[in-house]
């Protein structure tokens, strides 16, 4: 499914004294299958405008279309079957669980979908094992017990049920450790490969998305920064910096090591694009 | 390190730690025997996985729990002695991760003087502690401000005043940067380390950001309720794979360093940052 952002704009408690300007008159397209990360310090737009691509929220000018097709001008009925394509991951989404067990909680979505009881139980048994959970060992646990890496994975795995054409995470790895951080990531980017869908991955890791993802939208104070391939985004270190994003780690030694070896590339990003250089320039 | 009693900050003598139950209604030993100590002005880090008993640890060294065995001492003083609770808590400050759950009141200085306040601090003198302790954290200007309009790593920094206003020999941070921007997390990371340096403030920092942790004094590795290995930054990451087995991360440039290493480059395999790396391969 493809994505087109038309003009959009979304301006909260408009005409109040708090009156807000969130988003600024926002145009791009997000192809059919692509993967796509947003970067952005906090309060730049980044979740006021995912949440207009499933009509979670209306603009304010501007619109959505999705395979073409306006989000803000069709129907009610047609809008909820179209949210139903475009899953959204929330910002902890472990806040979201509320059934008594792991396989109640999954089932949620599909059941509002209007399947029968067997596709039910068939979607929510290949979306908790394509998180990487066992099901049978976990079905019947209260969402609850679980860890936090648990948790964010049942919460995945509720959206995924739904089998979406867009799936959008909002900083699905937030406050996971780094093996829950490394596992999540893992799935998410297989998913991705195994049923082609469209993905749109919020973060704050530089070097995760740099890893994964085949453009970057740039977001600050509302407006579109960069939206581009990695290689592009990440040579433009002193933009990223001004607006508090940084690049990898990585990006900045291939920077100053060019002193040495002029013939350096820089636009590396991850640590094993960063090891074939390297071993590339030294051993000529 | 020096090994005097009087600088000793935190001693934690072969400590267990259960919960009665879970939501299983299982017990739960958190801390399987812990024994470490922490110096005065030392900046210590402390990583682990989820669930490995950071938290725990935690709250232990500000008596908010109590071991099931074993004793914490701090600044001298036995957390199970009731009439050193206070002082303790006093004594050993806490920051927690979620910003919005620590601030109490509506105005930034309120927030900052809740602590003194309830220590019964006589007026004139919170007043000089508030101004004090936004002017460490650098968020004098936003004295009169509404915490909710500030951004994450404001909000942390806030915190950290209201506990700066106690006056606390030592302040054990609970991965205080996990909900921040990268931005937000730099601000918090100069604030703890000017502290650390400039105030000589012993601090405890639990993250998951290693390259956080670089340039600590010492870092204790956690996992399943046993301290597995502890020393100087530079001892324990390059033990790349010792911690990646253990579900832990290096900082980037130590893992490239090993990468390098892996493929027969004759480099160091203690490489912390991005200046040690640049003069590794251009020396
Ligand atoms: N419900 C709301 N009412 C008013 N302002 C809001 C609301 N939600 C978000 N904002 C403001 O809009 C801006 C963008 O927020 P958001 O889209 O959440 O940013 P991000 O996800 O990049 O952190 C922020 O300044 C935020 O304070
Ligand atoms: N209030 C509690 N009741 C029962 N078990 C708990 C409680 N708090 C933590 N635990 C358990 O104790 C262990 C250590 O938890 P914690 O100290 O929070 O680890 P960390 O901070 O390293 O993630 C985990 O197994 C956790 O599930
Ligand atoms: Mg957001
Ligand atoms: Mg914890």
């Amino acid at each position: 499914m493809s994505v087109e952002i038309k003009n959009l704009s979304h301006t909260y408690s408009e005409g109040s004294p708090f009156e807000f300007k969130a988003l600024k008159d926002i145009n791009l397209t997000i192809e059919d299958g692509s993967f796509i990360g947003i970067i952005g310090h906090t309060g730049s737009g980044k979740s006021t405008l995912i949440q207009h691509l499933n009509g979670l929220l209306t603009p304010t000018s501007g619109t959505v279309l999705v395979d073409g097709k306006d989000i803000f001008e069709t129907k009610k009925t047609e809008l909820i079957q179209l949210r139903h394509q475009i899953g959204l991951v929330f910002q902890y989404p472990e806040h979201q669980l509320f059934e008594e067990t792991v396989q109640k909680d999954v089932a949620f979505g599909p059941r509002n979908q209007g399947l029968t009881e067997d596709e039910i139980d068939q979607r929510v048994r290949q979306s908790i094992k394509m998180v990487g959970l066992d099901f049978d060992a976990i079905k019947d646990k209260s969402p609850f017990e679980l860890s936090g890496g648990q948790m964010r994975r049942v919460a995945i795995a509720g959206v995924l049920a739904m089998e979406p054409a867009v799936l959008i995470l909002d900083e699905p790895t937030a406050g996971l450790d780094p093996r829950g951080r490394e596992e999540i990531l893992a799935q998410i980017k297989s998913l991705h490969r195994q049923k082609q869908i469209t993905v749109i991955l919020v973060s704050h890791s530089m070097e995760d998305i740099g890893k994964m993802v085949d453009k970057i939208l740039v977001m600050n104070e509302g407006e579109v920064v960069f939206y581009d391939t990695p290689n592009r985004v990440f040579t433009e270190i002193s933009t990223l910096e001004r607006i508090g994003l940084a690049v990898p780690e990585v990006t900045y030694l291939m920077r100053r090591l060019k002193d040495k070896y002029p013939e350096i590339r820089e636009d590396i990003f991850t640590v094993e694009a960063a090891k074939k250089e390297i071993l590339k320039v030294i051993r000529g | 390190m020096i090994m005097d009693s009087k600088k000793r900050m935190i001693d934690v003598q072969d400590v267990y730690f259960k919960y009665p139950h879970n939501n299983e209604n299982e017990s739960v030993v958190a801390l399987d025997g812990v024994s470490l100590h922490i110096e005065k002005g030392e900046f210590v880090g402390i990583i682990g996985h989820n669930g490995s008993g950071k938290s725990t640890l935690s709250k232990l060294l500000n008596a908010i729990i109590f071991p099931t065995q074993g004793d914490v001492i701090v600044s001298g003083l036995n957390t199970k002695d009731h009439e050193s609770l206070w002082t303790i808590r006093q004594t050993a400050g806490m920051v927690f991760q979620n910003p919005d759950n620590q601030l109490v009141a509506t105005i930034v200085e309120e927030d900052v003087a809740f602590g003194p306040e309830n220590l019964g601090v006589p007026p004139q003198e919170i007043r000089e502690r508030v101004d004090r302790a936004l002017a460490v954290v650098e968020m004098q200007a936003y004295a009169h401000q509404k915490p909710h309009q500030l951004s994450g790593g404001q909000k942390q920094r806030i915190a950290i005043a209201g506990i700066l206003a106690m006056e606390p020999e030592c302040i054990i941070f609970d991965e205080p940067t996990a909900m921040l921007d990268p931005s937000g997390r730099r601000e918090v990371m100069e604030t703890i380390k000017r502290l650390n340096r400039d105030k000589e403030m012993t601090v405890i920092h639990i993250t998951h950001f290693m390259e956080e942790i670089v340039d600590a004094d010492r870092i204790i590795v956690l996992d399943k309720g046993k301290v597995v290995m502890e020393g100087e930054p530079r001892t324990i990451f390059k033990q790349v794979k010792r911690l990646k087995e253990i579900g832990l991360d290096v900082p980037q440039m130590t893992e490239l360093a090993y990468e390098l290493r892996s493929a027969g480059l004759e480099i160091a395999d203690d490489v912390l940052s991005i200046e040690e790396m640049v003069d590794v391969l251009c020396q």
